[in-house]
């Protein structure tokens, strides 16, 4: 990106990522006044008519908006100006949801698709999703996987005291449907009738945070399944570096950054096949997030075969290296050249 | 003069099934019947079949001669599942052109692990192709060409009279793979080395559209082994059978150019077919090769990285092998015989690693979706062995294991 001139305009809003209608009223406890919106989606509005003030001042070729948060804005900047509009698609209403959009979510990202010269999906697999659920043409619709930039790990595996008697099974991430918190601690369970030393670790919060500790509770796994909470970014390193192996059993994951941060870590990963990583690490393990049985297998194995865990971890971090946000960048200048030579 | 001598490698392996944890100490059918049915049924109507017929066509027409070697599981299931393959193998063995080699019975690596198991696999191949050709191998081949010093005075020992050698580069230097040579340490055996440019020709490039030699024809192919001629008493051309229909499939042409490459290369007066034991009777050795480290006749490389690269493969081979003692002492027939099909080669290369490198190969005959799927499966199987031999189900032990990788 060296060579490159960036220039941002702010926006007050209290719009962020993956923001869901629950988190915005959480959010928007902290503030008062008419300044923001009364819902979710009435400061989405807000946003796209803030947009509009910056789409008539500045001087620009290409629009670029990500996720429905920003599609409207992004719609709105194209009309007023008669620019293209690029439209980013990192999680679309049907992952959020597990196959139950929330219809104002959906129209949304319809509309924006539908407004766009060209869609970028953060995967195969969420390109399919557009292209079915939408019914938009494939034809304008790319793929830019995310990437990762790689640090070498800072933490020593045989440094936590957890680790002198058991092995570390990582569960980390929104505690919520997509992520399948509860495929996770059922493979727990039955991996725990194989082998005794073995402690999981569910780090992260969510919707589903009480039910899942109140689930192993029932089951009487509360001294082997632990939860931490919220864990602040500057820890995520060391929970990784702790654990044998990193499990990501999501139920429609869009890409899924984690299992990389768990490579970079050298933590070996399993990964679900409904994601959008899957598409770019190959060693690594892969299930179907439904395939329990088949994910027990898995964290057994490579917690028994040491030898296994070195092999993915050796070959892994050789392979995350060509996965970079440059690779991801020039991706999305191809697309803007495609949509500009159209004019 | 130059003889040209076609070895061609026949050999299925039982893929595994996909045994999970849940499996051991349950049930032991460790094999997918219906996936190695299926590949089976495809390689016969694709390879087998219609190139055992066009052999047997040529051997009458122009008296050509060749030769082959069988694994015995192959073998095997061509009696259990496609008998008429078999069959149409018997029928051009019995035509007397057709020279069937020895090698270990279950396709294995057991010379580099045990050369006890070894020898029991040559025995054992060579009842089987007693029983089924009514013929007894005089030259031996080894899995995958695989290749040292101590082989070739092993084998020699063992009464044969030749051996078959991937001709490779750094084994020859400027000399050719076009003459007979004398393995050091040995008085009597020769070794038989593969030309791997033309061998390659057609068996990797033959459809390759990039290739500057595209599309090899007949008579092409033809004038560069008469090429040899005053520089060479042979040309062995060694290859797997299934690139003739399988790998290379009927609409590369690769049939037709089979077909007319006989009548093109006899058009050459002092060219001749010959047999792996017609060479060896005929030439004598020109000088003497030493391969003091493994070499086979696989990828770029030509080593064994491609069965026992990584770290995984060196593990899982330790532990099948290291198994043996007790496996033959139990005198339980099924339990050895599970333990010897698990020693199939396959096994080992569909856990290989490299596929930065070379990996189409590789992916293409892999039934695993990666090599680390292979892994567990191989190694839950190996657990649910132990548990038939012992009654115990394993517990791995961290601190042998530490040492070991």
């Amino acid at each position: 990106m060296v060579g490159l001139n960036f220039k941002v305009r702010t926006i007050s809003s209290l719009l962020q990522a993956y923001l869901t209608s629950k988190t915005y009223d959480n959010i928007k406890l902290n503030y008062s006044g008419k300044f923001f919106g009364k819902d979710l989606y009435d400061e989405v509005h807000l946003y796209a008519e803030k947009a509009k003030a910056i789409a008539l001042m500045e001087q620009y070729d290409i629009i670029h908006a990500h996720d429905w948060l920003t599609y409207l804005a992004g719609i709105n900047a194209k009309e007023l100006s008669g620019k293209p509009l690029v439209v980013h698609i990192h999680n679309t209403a049907f992952d959020r949801s597990g196959g139950n959009p929330n219809p104002l979510e959906y129209e949304i990202e319809k509309k924006g698709f539908e407004a766009a010269d060209a869609i970028i999906a953060v995967s195969d697999f969420t390109r399919n999703k557009v292209i079915k659920h939408y019914g938009i043409n494939p034809n304008k619709v790319f793929v830019a996987h995310n990437g990762i930039i790689i640090t070498d790990s800072q933490f020593d595996h045989s440094q936590f005291k957890i680790k002198e008697q058991d092995k570390v099974v990582l569960f980390l991430g929104r505690i919520t449907l997509q992520k399948g918190p509860d495929y996770f601690i059922e493979a727990a369970r039955r991996v725990l009738e194989h082998m005794d030393n073995v402690k999981f670790v569910i780090a992260g919060k969510g919707d589903m945070y009480h039910s899942m500790i109140e689930r192993v509770a029932h089951m009487g796994l509360s001294d082997k399944i632990l939860f931490t909470g919220f864990v602040p970014d500057e820890d995520l390193d060391k929970l990784y570096a702790m654990a044998d192996v990193y499990v990501m059993p999501s139920v429609s994951e869009p890409f899924g950054i984690t299992p990389l941060e768990a490579i970079r870590n050298d933590c070996p990963v399993i990964i679900s096949k409904q994601s959008g990583v899957s598409e770019v690490i190959n060693h690594c393990l892969k299930v179907d997030f439904w395939d329990i049985n088949q994910l027990t297998d898995k964290i057994v194995n490579v917690l028994r075969y040491p030898v296994l865990q070195r092999t993915l971890r050796e070959h892994g971090r050789v392979e995350i290296n060509k996965i970079t946000w440059d690779r991801t960048a020039d991706k999305c200048i191809e697309v803007y050249h495609q949509v500009l030579s159209k004019i | 003069m130059v003889s040209i001598c076609f070895y061609f490698q026949v050999h299925q392996p039982y893929r595994l099934g996909h045994y999970s944890i849940f499996d051991i100490g349950k049930h032991h059918n460790y094999y997918n019947e219906k996936h190695n049915l299926e590949i089976l049924e495809r390689v016969a109507r694709k390879c087998y079949l219609p190139t055992n017929n066009l052999m047997l066509n040529l051997i009458k027409k122009h008296d050509i001669k060749l030769s082959y070697s069988f694994s015995g599981v192959a073998l095997e299931q061509f009696q259990k599942y496609k008998p008429e393959v078999l069959e149409s193998f018997q029928k051009l063995v019995d035509t007397g052109n057709v020279e069937v080699l020895s090698e270990t019975y279950h396709h294995s690596l057991s010379y580099l692990y045990s050369k006890n198991e070894f020898k029991n696999q040559v025995k054992l191949h060579k009842k089987k192709i007693k029983e089924l050709f009514g013929v007894t191998p005089t030259v031996f081949r080894n899995t995958e060409l695989i290749y040292t010093n101590d082989l070739a005075n092993f084998i020699e020992g063992m009464g044969y009279k030749g051996i078959l050698v991937e001709g490779s580069d750094y084994m020859l230097g400027w000399r050719s793979p076009n003459f007979l040579y004398t393995p050091v340490n040995t008085s009597k055996i020769k070794a038989l080395l593969k030309n791997y440019k033309l061998s390659d020709d057609v068996a990797f490039r033959f459809s390759t559209h990039d290739w500057a030699e595209f599309p090899l024809t007949a008579p092409k192919f033809a004038q560069w082994v008469s090429a040899v001629n005053g520089n060479g008493n042979v040309v062995n051309l060694f290859m797997d059978y299934e690139t003739l229909g399988e790998h290379q499939w009927i609409e590369t042409g690769i049939f037709n150019f089979l077909e007319h490459l006989p009548g093109e290369l006899l058009k050459h007066p002092d060219n001749n077919f010959k047999t792996p034991s017609e060479v060896i009777n005929s030439y004598d050795c020109v000088g003497c090769i030493d391969v003091p480290h493994v070499m086979s006749w696989a990828d770029i490389e030509r080593d064994t990285s491609a069965w026992l690269g990584n770290r995984m493969q060196q593990f899982a081979v330790d532990r099948l092998y290291s198994m043996e003692k007790d496996i033959l002492a139990s005198k339980n027939k099924e339990l050895i015989e599970d333990w010897r099909k698990l020693q199939t080669s396959d096994h080992f290369y569909y856990m290989c690693t490299k596929w930065f490198a070379d990996g189409d190969v590789h992916k293409y005959f892999n039934p695993y979706n990666s090599p680390y799927d292979a892994f567990i499966v191989y190694m839950n199987i190996l657990n649910d062995l132990k548990y038939r031999l012992t009654g115990e189900k394993e517990e791995i032990k961290e601190e042998l294991i530490d040492k070991k990788i």
